[in-house]
């Protein structure tokens, strides 16, 4: 068998890569070939995603298990801990692209498609009259006019919740390394609320561009930027929301102690981790 | 499990969490990539044997060039040296295993779904890619249905290619025998380690560059399109980011190996470890901010070029030292020339031509005439032919014994060896002289004044690939050869040499005690 | 087949000194700024050159002296700060030496200002149009006949029997000798890119965007290049053709071309 007591660990075989693999096939496939007409393609997709999701239950069931029976040392936590950390940074390399986009829109292409720079006859001879200005849809005008969402209203709200719930998740961290489940259990709810929360109004806020401020996914690149980067992150609110609750069911179920806390830590970090990137979006998105 | 062998059958395979189970699969998948990729090369040679159109379609052509370069990037090099890593990197810093065995196993088993997506693009309506690998928009945007098949094969490849990469940084951090110091580990090592960080921090840019054209394709998004305010220029900006620091990756893990060979057959230790080290982070760094030397042509402001240039430039410097140290230290050693060795030399020969090629290529004026020209297909396909290629060659021939128990047949490694490096030099040195007489790449027909060295250059890239028959000849009968020892080579260093050959299948159940750590370095 | 095979070799070999048939240099050019950035090239290829030279000298003396068959036994020195120090600081002032003019040739490269005309040149799959700013002519330029019918896939037709093969148009770009002429690019579906060797530019032709470059050309005569981005299946049939003029010759044409209907070629 394993042994815990020596310095390396090595786990068993697994069949759930292979599952994950399996599921990845046909969820790509399946939105690959719904995008491109065929309605088939939908329920491919959904095939896809429940492999995947059986995968994550089984496989994360199974770590769990181990780590629960005493399975894992000081190295395997240690391990577990930096894979977390890089994920994390390989997240934050994803958002830099996207955050890339939008300082070369505002402070290139816009301005030298209002003839700056070397470009003064692209905007004379092709874009004549337009100037350049944030925030825009283009010299197409391409999606109509809109209106923009504005850093105060939903936006600041928004932002209070989300940092209001890093400092409960802090509250939750300190009470388990305390022993005070209680506290934990409490304020970790308070966390996962707090995301809830925030994805619901993120959905109100959508409805309200959408409806009454024509400002959506096809307003030229003000709109492109502010949905792919609010939605992206909006995307990370919810996963990290639904994998705070599932830690929270398992602080409930007696789950950690003040030693070892992997699966807490490495969550919390990813809260934290969609809360500074939403620092970012409110500066240069709403605000600046 | 630490105390148990292999599984039987195909489930040995599909659910090993066995870092050289895993190794060898990464490493038989970039091989098949390698000639699948490599046919498709041929299948361009061959069309431009001569000119006028005599096999296939513009179209189809340029399917193929897009796909060969695609699968020999992401499906050939790049895997090939994470199954180098896999199997070397635990045994050379004495760790049981990869940090995080499972994910391991993702990551290899994804490659096969991402290049299964990628190939069925062949038989769709519009047939495959036709781009280029660079996949600039708008043209990328003409692309058929296989369109969103690419986006995510290359997502794909993105995700296990960042598993990858944690999965060596953790290990080599936190897995190193107790007394292996940072500066103690092996080049091989090393270069990974910053190769891991390279791939993590530019993967994801390039999965954000396609999902951007897959929503300008699909959901009505203006990144790339100037009537919405964006620029079609600003995907190059996104996706050269990830392509020079890409182009690193698949040359960094190569100056391991070649660091790694080159002492053995000298019989001296690694000429300045240390600033072999620097040298190679310096490479690193510098690869962040000098993606604009692709775009030179794009009209970017004058002084964006200029400052391009230096930093390129500045490129050579750090490079320019691994080649003297390597120099240095064979340098009054006492040589001999197996296999491994020569290839390891003809890489050292081979890339620095490429690397003069790219600091030609660097010089703004001159770029303009060279760019997008078979002058840049010759600079690109020297440093990663011979260079990378290579370099696996080596590393292939080098650490055979101990992967199989058994000497590979020298004679015909040897074969293999100069009939490579001939072939490739005929195919890929005349299309320096094509370019700058003009010829521009991703064409399936040519002038007929460029006849002549596209010929030799057809008639190297058939015989190269002939030679690569040898290789696998060579793989087949390994079993055959008189069983190799521990330590293989008269002076290898390392603990991958204090091991049996063939390695066992768990080499370190235990951190290896100090005394052998020690012998194996000092 | 033999012949070609036979001559590979030594080709390979000898190819910059020998045959006058095969073209292996980039063009001088026939613009001062083709001239200068054919200098900038041979400077980066000797200096590339000479540090070869050495570099391969060195290695090469090391493989033929430094080898176990002969007996030597293995220094066991491993670093050395000196021999560090110097080969990293020598190969930064080589660079600056190549850096310098580079940088000179580029600013003079990027100075579009006071043309004697301007043509607005967009790409099209798979063909250009050209404008006159300075007047209304106008019109497409696409492969020639010749090279049309010579092109498929099986035609059936030698390429050497087409002359310039590929590297013909219907109508060329006209301009007079001596003239500053400045070229507005831009394209009207993907990219492409316009390139023609002797003249020595190259340009990105981009949806949405003007970029600009210009070319002075000191020798009347026709210049060819290609289309240099890839931009679809026909990517590789969309020539550039300048025809340099002398000024009464450009005046001629000039007239010829407000006389006859341009309207049809629009
Ligand atoms: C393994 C891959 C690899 C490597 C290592 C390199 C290395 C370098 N490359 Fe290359 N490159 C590619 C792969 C690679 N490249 C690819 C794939 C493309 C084309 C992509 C596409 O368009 O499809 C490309 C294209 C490319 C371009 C764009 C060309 C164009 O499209 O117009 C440029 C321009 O600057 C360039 C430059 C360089 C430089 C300066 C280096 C330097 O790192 C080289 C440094 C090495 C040396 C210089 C030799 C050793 C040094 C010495 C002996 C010291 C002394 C030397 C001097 C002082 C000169 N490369
Ligand atoms: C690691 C990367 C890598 C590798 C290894 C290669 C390997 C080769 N490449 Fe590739 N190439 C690229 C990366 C690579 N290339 C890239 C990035 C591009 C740019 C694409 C673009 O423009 O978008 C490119 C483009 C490119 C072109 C330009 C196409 C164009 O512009 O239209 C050409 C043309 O000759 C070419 C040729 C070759 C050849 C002959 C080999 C050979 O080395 C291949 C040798 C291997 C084999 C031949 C297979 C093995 C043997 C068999 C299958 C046995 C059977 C053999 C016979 C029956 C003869 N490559
Ligand atoms: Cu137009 Cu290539
Ligand atoms: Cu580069």
């Amino acid at each position: 068998m394993s042994h815990a007591d020596e310095r390396y660990y090595v786990p068993h075989d697994s069949h759930w890569p292979i599952v994950g693999s399996i599921g990845l096939l046909f969820l790509m496939v399946g939105v690959s070939t719904w995008l491109n007409g065929a309605d088939l393609g939908f329920w491919v997709m959904m095939g896809g995603v429940a492999v995947i999701v059986t995968m994550m239950i089984g496989w994360f069931g199974a770590v769990i298990g181990e780590s629960q029976g005493g399975l894992y040392n000081a190295q395997v936590d240690k391990s577990f801990r930096m894979g977390m950390f890089w994920f994390i940074f390989s997240e934050v390399m994803f958002f830099c692209a996207f955050f890339g986009a939008l300082f070369y829109a505002r402070n290139m292409s816009i301005p030298w498609l209002g003839g700056e720079s070397n470009n003064f006859f692209t905007n004379l001879l092709l874009w004549n009259g337009y100037e350049s200005a944030w925030p825009t849809n283009g010299p197409g005008e391409v999606g109509g006019d809109f209106e923009t969402m504005g850093p105060f209203g939903l936006p600041l709200i928004n932002t209070a919740i989300l940092l209001t719930s890093s400092v409960t998740v802090t509250i939750a961290h300190h009470a388990l390394i305390a022993g005070q489940r209680k506290i934990l259990s409490t304020f970790l709810a308070l966390t996962f609320l707090l995301g809830f929360i925030f994805v619901y109004l993120q959905a109100v806020e959508y409805i309200h561009a959408y409806q009454d401020l024509n400002l959506k996914l096809t307003s030229g690149i003000y709109g492109s930027t502010f949905f792919m980067l609010t939605g992206f992150h909006g995307m990370h609110v919810t996963i990290g929301a639904i994998m705070l609750f599932i830690i929270w069911l398992r602080v409930v179920k007696g789950h950690f102690t003040p030693q070892s806390h992997f699966g807490f830590e490495a969550v919390a970090w990813y809260w934290h981790f969609v809360d500074v990137v939403w620092v970012g979006l409110y500066v240069f998105v709403y605000w600046m | 499990m630490a105390d148990h062998g292999p599984d039987k059958g195909i489930k040995r395979w599909l659910y090993t969490t066995n870092h050289k189970d895993i190794g060898t699969m990464y490493l038989i998948f970039s091989l098949v990539m390698f000639f699948i990729g490599g046919s498709m090369a041929l299948v361009i040679r061959t069309e431009l044997m001569q000119p006028g159109l005599q096999f296939v379609h513009p179209e189809f052509f340029n399917q193929m060039t897009t796909m060969h370069a695609l699968i020999m990037v992401f499906g050939a090099v790049m895997p090939a040296f994470v199954g180098l890593a896999n199997w070397m990197i635990p045994m050379m810093i004495g760790a049981p295993d990869m940090a995080l065995p499972r994910m391991n196993n993702w990551s290899f088993w994804i490659l096969p779904v991402a290049f299964g997506i990628l190939l069925s693009t062949l038989f769709m309506p519009g047939g495959a890619p036709a781009s280029g690998w660079t996949m600039y928009p708008p043209l990328v945007l003409q692309t058929g249905d296989a369109f969103p098949f690419l986006i995510f094969s290359v997502h794909l490849m993105g995700i296990s290619s960042i598993m990858g990469a944690i999965n060596i940084i953790v290990t080599i951090l936190n897995m190193r025998a107790p007394d292996m110091w940072l500066l103690k580990m092996p080049m091989f090592v090393w270069t990974w380690l910053i190769t891991a960080y390279l791939l993590i921090a530019v993967m994801p840019v390039l999965a954000g560059a396609v999902t951007m054209l897959l929503t300008d394709q699909f959901f009505g998004t203006s990144f790339f399109l100037a009537a919405g305010g964006g620029d079609p220029v600003m995907f190059q900006h996104i996706f050269w980011f990830f392509g020079h620091p890409e182009v690193y990756i698949m040359i960094l893990p190569a100056f391991g190996v070649v660091s790694e060979i080159i002492p053995t057959f000298s019989r001296k230790p690694l000429f300045g470890h240390d600033s072999m080290v620097y040298a190679a982070s310096c490479i690193a760094f510098l690869s962040f901010i000098v993606w604009a030397h692709h775009m030179f042509t794009v009209g970017m402001p004058l002084s964006g070029q200029l400052f391009f240039m230096f930093a390129t430039m500045l490129i050579a410097v750090p490079t320019g030292v691994k080649i003297f140290n390597w120099i240095g230290t064979m340098w009054r050693g006492s040589l001999t020339f197996e296999t491994p060795m020569l290839f390891a030399l003809a890489f050292v020969f081979l890339f620095t031509i490429g690397g003069f090629s790219g600091v030609m290529l660097a010089m703004v004026p001159a770029d303009i005439q060279y760019h997008d020209s078979y002058f840049v297909v010759a600079h690109f396909h020297y440093v990663l032919v011979p260079g990378s290629i290579f370099s696996l060659f080596a590393a292939a021939y080098y650490w055979l014994p101990k992967w199989t128990g058994h000497m590979y047949n020298e004679t015909a490694g040897k074969l293999h060896f100069w009939l490579s490096t001939f072939f490739v030099n005929l195919t890929f040195f005349p299309m320096h002289f094509l370019g700058l007489a003009g010829m521009p790449r991703r064409i399936p027909d040519y002038s007929t004044q460029f006849a002549d060295f596209n010929w030799m250059a057809s008639v190297g890239a058939i015989g190269f690939g002939l030679s690569q028959l040898i290789f696998v000849y060579v793989l087949l009968t390994c079993k055959k050869g008189a069983k190799a020892t521990d330590r293989v080579w008269e002076a290898p260093k390392g603990l991958e040499w204090t091991v049996p050959s063939p390695a066992p299948y768990h080499t370190f159940d235990t951190p290896p005690v100090k005394r052998v750590a020690q012998e194996a370095f000092e | 087949m033999m012949r070609k095979l036979l001559c590979s070799v030594p080709g390979l070999v000898w190819a910059g000194a020998a045959s006058a048939d095969y073209a292996v240099n980039m063009p001088k050019g026939v613009t001062e700024l083709s001239a200068e950035t054919y200098e900038i090239h041979m400077l980066a290829f000797w200096w590339c050159v000479a540090i070869g030279v050495v570099v391969f000298g060195a290695m090469l003396y090391s493989l033929v002296k430094h080898r176990k068959s002969k007996g030597v036994q293995p220094a066991d020195f491993s670093h050395s700060t000196m021999a560090e120090v110097v080969w990293t600081a020598l190969p930064c002032f080589i660079l600056l030496f190549m850096a310098v003019p580079a940088a000179e040739t580029m600013i003079k490269l990027e100075d579009s200002r006071d043309p004697d005309m301007s043509v607005v040149v967009t790409g099209y799959q798979w063909r250009w149009h050209y404008d006159y700013q300075d007047s209304d002519i106008a019109f497409y330029s696409s492969l020639a006949e010749s090279s049309l019918k010579a092109r498929r896939l099986e035609s059936g037709i030698d390429p050497y029997s087409v002359e310039n093969y590929l590297l013909e148009v219907d109508n060329p770009l006209v301009v007079p000798v001596g003239a500053k002429v400045r070229v507005l690019l831009t394209s009207n579906d993907v990219l492409h890119a316009w390139w023609v060797p002797d003249l020595a530019i190259k340009k990105d032709a981009i949806p949405g965007i003007i970029n600009e470059t210009w070319f002075k050309a000191d020798v009347a005569g026709t210049y060819r290049g290609q289309c240099a981005e890839l931009c679809g299946k026909d990517h590789g049939y969309m020539p550039v053709v300048v025809e340099v003029l002398e000024a009464d010759a450009y005046a001629e044409w000039i007239a010829g071309q407000t006389a006859d209907t341009t309207g049809s070629n629009e």
